[in-house]
């Protein structure tokens, strides 16, 4: 199993008679970037949250390398660098991006809980959380209060604070959703710039996004898998194209 | 000592009480989210006005019923549009604060206009009284009380489950998003639910008097029992509210009569442990 | 259009943690009451002991957004504690104060395990069943706590077993006011610390701290500790300033009281809890010869006032102010 990087077996789950996973098996190997896409209601989200931590499943394993993190709570997950951002931005309103990337950074490196040295101190988190709003583009906006951020900006901080938990497997959640043209550049770049390290799944609508950056597609239905391959592959598959009938998309499959 | 089924009684009978005052704040809480600590001040208006008819008016009890209804409805369709509305993205705290506010300012009114005492009610003589039965003495207030409240329930369980207005209501507590974009006004229905709302608890008040007293006080002290129904029961669930307004009812009447040295804590006791077990409440969401 | 010039990352969280003139005038001014109004410094104690307690409760409530409508079970607790110390005959006072915060902390820790796993209504109503629990436990347990009557027999020996208390109030404001400071600068210390800041992430977003590794539950717990002591210190205060402690001390219009304080003061600013315990309780010694239950008009109406037009109390407004007219903190 460690020549995989995040894989999900059998996974089920349900609400009611709503089934939003079913037998669910995903296998991504390490370094890759990953695109799963599916119409609105096809158990995207749920899939992350439900490897996040965020949901528990009925039945079925969550692999993170060789561990088996099923029964681990959120923040366990993220401490062993599975990490995920929101398609709807969960920020810190009231806090600069500066102390919100700080905050992310001093939970990782477990010095949070000290309330008897003032921040002033801790030097190399500050000028850490600095860094990733620099390489994110976020350094001149960096003490602004988020909720005075640019909507494409705020987009960025998501990815800044997934980043400062040093994540070995980031799952994006449609990081361009809601994002002008104007302001996408830069929210493009970031993600080109992801380090190899980090093993990327990202959900999306925005097929420039996913034929520039996934190597592999995964397409899901229903809370089903309905098929993998390559963009090219998925492109061309009638039943995808199905899936997608009548819908106008940027970028759509047709 | 009185028997177990003269407690259980007195126990559905004030649970009922208990049912009727909670179950508007319990819907409107489910459908919009909105912390509405002033609905028991709605209760206590319903008294005083079926107090002030009776005594200062002199009319008949039952006539002051709906009036105590309609008054009820009518104040919390004014304070709705005046001051809730704006809140209804607000904090939970916010929404606390303001309307611990119009308790207050409820409260020191009505200590202004009627004093602190207790009000004293004439009732008609056939629901004073007891009727004997198997060698039980029920009191005839309490049948009459348990009777209304069952009739509401009725007409409540009816309209919720059978007509267009109740599925309605359903789907925009269930997720008021989606019913919006179905067309369904939520808005409106949730004015039209509050102001339903606050006439029963409006109701529940002028059938309180007799019960359990009114005074000034009646908005704060009920509010935490109401408070303890809805939360047990679970946000926007009549049966919810008809259930933990039982199990209240029956907990609290049964302390206060078998082990009287804790009975007054042990609604809270029970309360706590099943917001514990069951924080959304027995019937709750999520 | 004025150009930024952006502080480094460094500096812009010592510019938060600078004195600033505001701060120190405040301080300075705390001395002036034995001075000014001597006559004023039995209130002035009560206020800062007030004041100490607003400030425990802006921990949690300001700056975690943590709701407690109970706060006041762990000044109760403190308030017997050093009551019955006294009672039992061991007056010193800052062991007294010690031990109570301690007694208090100890309450504060248990209950933490509840408090911390729920929010909204459940954690309203959870707060508020406890308050009301302790109430009518320490009710019946009479025979503890002196019940109705409340505690007798309570006499404070002289603090360094040299300030006697004495009837004008000097050693009690001085006492009150040199605890009061020092918890602040404890406080303070916190809310500038890493904990501080994941603090008000957890007011901020408390949905998005799991998903950024951290143990918002321990979190939680280890700030509501930190304030149940603080209340159980002023409770203790208050036990051996006024020599008396009474069911009020643990009841509900007491944490009712302090959550008004500090909205009308001003959430999340430290100084919030200071400001509008002092108006609060200057206030309601001006308005004393009025009917109680009016005094809850006025209260009701002010409530009403502060959410709908100041939402951020005093201070915020003070602030909102300071901005309009181009004043930088």
């Amino acid at each position: 199993m460690s020549d995989t990087a995040l894989a999900v077996r059998g996974l089920n789950k349900s609400f009611g008679s709503l089934v939003v996973a079913s037998d669910v098996e995903i296998n991504i190997p390490p370094g890759v970037r990953y695109a799963l896409i599916g119409p609105n209601g096809a158990g995207k989200t749920t899939l992350i949250n439900l490897m996040t931590g965020m949901l528990r499943p009925d039945a079925g394993c969550i692999f993170l390398g060789a561990d088996d993190i099923t029964v681990l709570p959120p923040e366990e997950r993220v401490r062993r660098g599975l990490v995920r951002t929101f398609q709807i931005n969960s920020l810190f309103p009231h806090l600069t991006a500066l102390e919100s990337v700080t905050l992310a950074v001093c939970e990782r490196r477990r010095v949070a809980a000290t309330w008897w040295r003032q921040i002033t101190a801790y030097r190399h988190e500050v000028d850490e959380a600095y860094d990733i709003l620099s390489v994110l583009t976020l350094a001149s906006v960096c003490h602004r209060l988020t909720r005075e951020l640019a909507y494409g900006q705020q987009r960025l901080l998501e990815i800044a604070l997934a980043l400062a938990t040093r994540p070995r497997v980031l799952l994006l959640d449609e990081p361009a959703a809601g994002v002008p043209r104007e302001e996408s550049q830069e929210l493009f770049a970031a993600i080109a710039g992801l380090s190899r390290d980090i093993t990327v799944l990202f959900i999306e609508h925005d097929m420039e996004l996913v034929f520039r950056f996934a190597s592999r597609v995964i397409v899901m239905v229903g809370g089903r898998v309905l098929l993998e391959g390559t963009p090219h592959e998925i492109a061309s598959d009638p039943r995808v194209r199905a899936v997608y009938l009548g819908k106008t998309r940027q970028g759509s499959v047709s | 000592m009185p028997s177990v089924f003269g407690v259980l009684f007195d126990g559905v009978a004030y649970g009922m009480l208990l049912f009727l005052l909670s179950v508007g704040l319990s819907v409107t809480l489910g459908m919009m989210n909105f912390v509405n600590l002033a609905h028991c001040s709605f209760a206590m208006l319903g008294g005083y006005v079926t107090v002030t008819l009776m005594n200062a008016f002199g009319w008949p009890f039952f006539a002051t019923l709906p009036v105590a209804f309609i008054a009820a409805a009518a104040a919390s369709v004014v304070l709705e549009r005046a001051f809730f509305r704006r809140f209804y993205n607000a904090s939970d705290l916010n929404q606390c604060l303001l309307t611990i506010g119009i308790v207050f300012v409820s409260i020191a009114s009505a200590a202004y206009i009627y004093g602190t005492d207790e009000q004293p009610v004439q009732l008609p003589s056939y629901l004073r009284g007891s009727i004997a039965f198997l060698g039980l003495d029920f009191a005839n207030y309490r049948l009459f009380l348990i009777a209304t409240a069952l009739l509401i329930t009725i007409l409540l369980i009816v309209t919720v489950e059978m007509t267009r207005f109740g599925a309605q209501v359903r789907a925009a507590v269930n997720n008021q998003r989606m019913a919006r974009g179905l067309g369904i006004n939520v808005d409106g229905l949730f004015a039209i639910t509050f102001a339903l709302g606050s006439g029963l608890a409006g109701l529940g008040g002028a059938l309180a008097i007799e019960m359990v007293g009114l005074d000034p006080s009646f908005a704060f002290t009920y509010l935490i029992y109401v408070l303890i129904v809805v939360s047990v029961g679970g946000l926007g669930s009549i049966t919810g509210s008809f259930a933990a307004a039982m199990l209240l009812g029956v907990s609290d009447m049964a302390g206060k009569y078998y082990v009287p040295a804790i009975g007054s804590v042990l609604i809270y006791l029970v309360m706590m442990v099943m917001i514990m077990w069951r924080p959304t409440g027995l019937f709750g969401r999520r | 259009m004025t150009s930024e010039t952006i502080a480094g990352p460094v500096q812009q969280f010592q510019a938060q943690i600078r004195w600033r003139w505001s701060e120190v005038l405040f301080w300075l001014a705390t001395l002036l009451p034995p001075v000014l109004v001597p006559s004023y410094l039995v209130l002035a104690s009560q206020i800062a002991i007030t004041a100490l307690f607003a400030l425990s409760l802006d921990l949690i409530l300001g700056f975690s957004g943590i709701i407690s409508l109970g706060h006041a079970a762990y000044f109760g607790v403190g308030a017997y504690t050093a009551g019955l110390l006294s009672k039992w005959g061991w007056g010193e006072p800052v062991s007294g104060l010690l031990i109570a915060g301690f007694a208090a902390g100890l309450l504060g820790y248990v209950t933490s395990f509840v408090i911390a796993r729920f929010r909204h209504l459940a954690l309203i109503m959870i707060t508020l069943g406890l308050g009301l629990l302790l109430q009518e436990a320490a009710n019946s347990a009479s025979w503890l706590t002196g019940g109705f009557d409340g505690l007798q027999g309570i006499h404070t020996w002289p603090i360094f077993q040299k300030f006697d208390f004495d009837l004008y109030g000097y050693t009690a404001y001085s006492y009150s006011l040199a605890v009061l400071f020092l918890v602040f600068l404890v406080a303070r210390r916190l809310i500038h610390s890493p904990f501080g800041l994941a603090l008000r992430g957890i007011r901020e977003n408390g949905q998005r701290m799991p998903a950024i590794g951290a143990p918002m539950h321990a979190h939680i717990r280890t700030i509501y500790t930190i304030a149940a002591i603080i209340a159980g210190i002023a409770g203790a205060m208050l036990a051996q300033t006024t020599e008396t402690v009474s069911l009020e001390a643990l009841g509900f219009q007491r944490s009712a009281d302090v959550v008004v304080m500090l909205i009308l003061g001003g959430t999340g600013r430290l100084y919030g809890g200071l400001v509008g315990a002092a108006v609060y309780m200057v206030a309601r010694d001006q308005f004393s010869g009025l009917n109680p239950q009016y005094w809850y008009f006025w209260i009701g109406l002010l409530l009403i006032a502060v959410v709908m037009l100041l939402p951020n109390g005093i201070l915020g407004g003070l602030a909102l102010l300071a901005r309009c007219l181009g004043v930088r903190s």
